[in-house]
């Protein structure tokens, strides 16, 4: 009964200064989580507030007409995808390539590490510079002009390194007697990793995949240089490589800042928090239901 | 699970991808049953990339969506990335034809400029200043820093915001030309568009900056120039001084395509003349 | 047999590629920027580039001082990070010990989804929200100004401290803060004595995270700061490192475009700084725990 002290009483039998430190603390982290909910709610609502009125199905599924005075963002969705998908199809198999190649054939510990620093700060570098580089490189040098080819290359070397980190970190977790038990029973090793390895990675390929993905919906430095914000309708899978191509991001920038229209930019923002929303549940799901499986 | 999972995004990209083919399929069965045997309208296609003023953006638009209409293969596409960014690129071919908002300078070599259109560039002030009307000397003054509070010209007591564009913007390479102040202005803010521009004056109460007259609207106000309104008509007949070609820039001895020969021919045509007074501007006499 | 031992030798051979491309694209990237970037600091000069105060690049006799950018940079990370991991800290504090379980699992969803939003639209509603407020309460000419985008910067690095610093502090064994509470501590007394210490590793990993997005965002910082090549004033208008290759980027040419390659190359420098700044310190760190 003696032990069963409530926490109130507890705080009677402490110095002042101590009641002090311990209000006043406590004061600054219910503050910090006010202002840091404030923030959360007024972002998404306002955001919601002002850009939901204008998303129409009209606005979803049609094509910016000046002459008409009309707007439409259907381009640039089916742009999103062209550019997510080129960039994932480039991407993830020379990713996990490489992430296979640094866990299970590379020899030197000397040329694995240095990979893996060179990949451990190429996540950092921003994406304005990668816009540079990829602008100078694929759109003048390699003559690709303003192209979702263009874009979507300098993406892959965007989200290369951190496809190349999850993976790896996910090889690593798969416990090496796996790997010893199937080389005992005369598998080889190709088939080892094919059969016994790959399938435990996949949840962590898949997270890592669709983090990429969020990246992607979400760069705009970089894509506005290198694939250009055309608005113009191309349904053509290969042709419209060859287009200039605006995906949301780069036309939310587009549509303030060149032409000033602010409800377009709040919708396009509508749509991109909705995206943004589905890639995380979906992250969440992916990894649920592949853990339990694999 | 898993294998639905991957079975439905297979289908989600197969039907994006075939979507795709599936268009191309028809557009490239209808021109081989047209009996024809000189180039007829719908053969014309492929891309046309333009690139280059910010100003031009609606003139660019409607003539693009006017010759897309009439020639439903080719795409034209734009960028807006400023007038010097156009000439660069038509520089270094990384777009079909470069938009510049003014004329080449004499170190530019190596290109033809097409004029397409005349425009002018407005002196927009908020719509709550009162101040309606500036001569040349009023206007560079503000520009250069040297006159800092709307009073001195004839406002109300406040500072003056100047707000410009970007060192390689066609339209803030004609004002300080005319206006006389090269190299010496002193900007608040320089934006890269001359939407931004419009939008940052429509949002200041004491902003001061100047815009394509064809991408001005009513969120602003265009105060008249040494006593002459921003108007189409002053501007063609030349009392609005404050003006500069819209040019097509494309490089000396590259080959176009023929679609992009196409969308040159017809901006300049006078089917042309009728969209480009549309969208604000002049066309060229 | 032999046929697999075809298929091994192929995917040998397949996964030895994959790993050359990602060796070529990953140190391609690095040399091209430093292969870019120098002939421009060569031809300026080291001491005028950086310490340079005037940027003038399409002057009739241009210069290339690029001090203004650098401060510029410096300054607006610094107070993003004032004002964000403060707070950010704080409200993972919130997250990990305080807040009930339900509480906890509503609110973290909603900051991954602002971690995960993209960076322009923080820039639309800094623009049209924050511009003006800033003009209005602090009486200034125009409200795109340093304060602003350190706003802005802040708002963007909150969900990222949050979730970094709420995963740290998640790790902290139970047994630390029982035997803290044991001895008579208060449970702040424990979250600040105990648990933000033994979790400092990942709450630093969280900050320099916080620190590379503040020093690399462009197009958030464009629609706000105003974009004047100034010295930094809080409240005047400025360019930082990232803005002033964005800025004049799609039109450079000639020297103008390689200095803007050596902007690029400065930026890469810092950032390879904090990168061995945070190494060092990880280790420091994890060496006293032992």
């Amino acid at each position: 009964m003696r032990n069963k002290r409530p926490a109130q009483s507890l705080n009677s039998r402490i110095s002042a200064k101590r009641r002090l430190y311990d209000t006043s603390l406590k004061a600054l982290i219910y503050i910090s989580a006010g202002i840091t909910l404030l923030l959360l709610i007024g972002l998404i609502g306002y955001i919601f507030y002002r850009g939901l009125p204008h998303v129409s199905w009209e606005f979803l599924t049609t094509q910016r007409k000046v002459l008409e005075d009309k707007i439409g963002i259907f381009p640039n969705i089916l742009f999103t995808l062209y550019t997510i998908v080129t960039a994932l199809v480039i991407a993830l198999p020379i990713g996990i390539g490489a992430a296979i190649y640094l866990n299970e054939y590379a020899k030197q510990k000397g040329l694995v590490r240095f990979i893996e620093f060179s990949t451990e700060t190429l996540t950092g570098i921003p994406s304005i510079i990668y816009g540079l580089v990829g602008m100078l490189f694929f759109c003048q040098k390699l003559g690709l002009k303003s192209s979702i080819l263009a874009g979507s290359l300098t993406l892959v070397i965007m989200i290369l390194p951190s496809i190349i980190r999850t993976t790896q970190e996910s090889l690593k977790t798969t416990p090496q007697s796996y790997r010893d038990g199937a080389a005992a029973l005369g598998a080889t090793k190709w088939y080892a990793i094919r059969t016994i390895v790959l399938p435990c990675t996949i949840d962590g390929i898949v997270s890592g995949g669709i983090l990429a993905v969020g990246r992607i919906v979400g760069e705009s430095a970089a894509l506005l240089f290198t694939a250009g914000a055309g608005y113009v309708l191309v349904t053509n899978y290969i042709k419209a490589l060859s287009v200039s191509g605006g995906t949301l991001s780069v036309m939310l920038y587009v549509y303030v800042m060149e032409n000033g229209q602010f409800d377009v930019g709040f919708a396009i923002a509508s749509i991109l928090m909705i995206l943004v929303l589905i890639i995380n549940i979906s992250a969440k799901v992916a990894k649920k239901r592949l853990k339990r499986l694999g | 699970m898993k294998k639905v999972i991957s079975i439905a995004l297979a289908a989600v990209m197969c039907l994006v991808l075939f979507a795709g083919c599936a268009s191309n399929t028809n557009t490239a069965a209808s021109p081989s049953t047209a009996p024809s045997v000189a180039p007829t309208e719908e053969t014309l296609s492929g891309t046309v990339s333009t690139n280059g003023s910010t100003s031009m953006e609606k003139v660019i638009a409607a003539l693009s969506e006017a010759f897309m209409a009439k020639y439903p293969d080719v795409v034209v596409t734009y960028d807006a990335t400023g007038s010097g960014a156009g000439i660069t690129a038509a520089t270094e071919g990384s777009a079909d034809i470069g938009l510049a908002s003014r004329d080449l300078k004499t170190e530019e070599t190596g290109l033809d400029a097409t004029v397409i259109a005349i425009d002018g560039i407005a002196i927009i002030v908020n719509k709550s200043n009162t101040v309606a009307d500036l001569t040349l000397e009023q206007i560079a003054s503000l520009a250069k820093g040297e006159v800092t509070n709307w009073k001195e010209v004839g406002g109300a007591d406040a500072p003056v915001v100047f707000i410009g564009r970007e060192a390689g913007s066609g339209t803030r390479d004609g004002f300080e030309a005319i206006v006389d102040v090269k190299d010496a202005c002193k900007y608040e803010q320089e934006l890269t568009s001359t939407g931004a521009v419009i939008a940052a004056v429509a949002a200041n109460a004491n902003a001061i900056g100047y815009a394509s007259l064809s991408a001005v609207n009513d969120t602003v106000t265009a105060i008249k120039v040494n006593g002459v309104a921003c108007t189409e008509a002053t501007v063609l007949d030349g009392s609005y001084k404050i003006q500069r070609d819209f040019n097509m820039i494309t490089k000396q001895g590259a080959e176009l395509s023929s679609a992009a020969k196409a969308f040159m021919e017809f901006a300049l045509s006078d089917e042309a003349a009728s969209i480009i007074e549309k969208a604000g501007a002049i066309p060229p006499k | 047999m032999k046929a697999r031992n075809i298929t091994e030798k192929v995917m040998n051979l397949i996964f030895i590629i994959c790993g050359m491309i990602s060796i070529i694209a990953v140190v391609g990237i690095s040399a091209y920027m430093i292969i870019s970037g120098l002939p421009a600091i060569k031809e300026i000069g080291l001491t005028k580039f950086l310490l340079g105060q005037v940027w003038k690049s399409t002057a009739s006799e241009p210069q290339f001082g690029i001090l203004p950018f650098i401060l510029s940079s410096i300054t607006a990370t610094f107070g993003a990070v004032l004002i964000g991991v403060p707070i950010g800290l704080l409200m993972s504090v919130f997250l990990s010990k305080i807040a009930g379980p339900k509480v906890a699992s509503t609110v973290r969803p909603a900051v991954e989804l602002l971690a995960g939003i993209p960076s322009v639209v923080y820039g639309l509603v800094g623009m049209i929200v924050l511009v003006p407020f800033v003009m209005e309460v602090f009486k200034v000419k125009s409200g795109s100004t340093l304060f602003t985008a350190m706003i802005v910067l802040a708002v963007m690095i909150l969900p990222s401290i949050v979730s970094v610093s709420e995963n740290a502090l998640n790790a902290v064994p139970k047994k630390f803060e029982e035997a803290s509470l044991a001895l008579g501590a208060t449970k702040i007394e424990t979250i600040f004595k105990v648990s933000i210490p033994a979790a400092r590793s990942g709450i630093t990993a969280g900050i320099v995270l916080g620190i590379g997005r503040a020093i690399g965002e462009a197009m958030a910082v464009m629609m706000v700061a105003g974009n004047v090549a100034n010295m930094p004033k809080l409240f005047g208008s400025v360019r930082l490192l990232t803005t002033a290759i964005s800025s004049e980027m799609s039109y450079a040419s000639g020297l103008q475009k390689q200095a803007l390659f050596s902007i690029g190359l400065v930026l890469f420098v810092f950032i390879m700084i904090i990168n061995v700044i945070l190494n060092t310190l990880l280790k420091g760190g994890s060496r006293n725990e032992k």
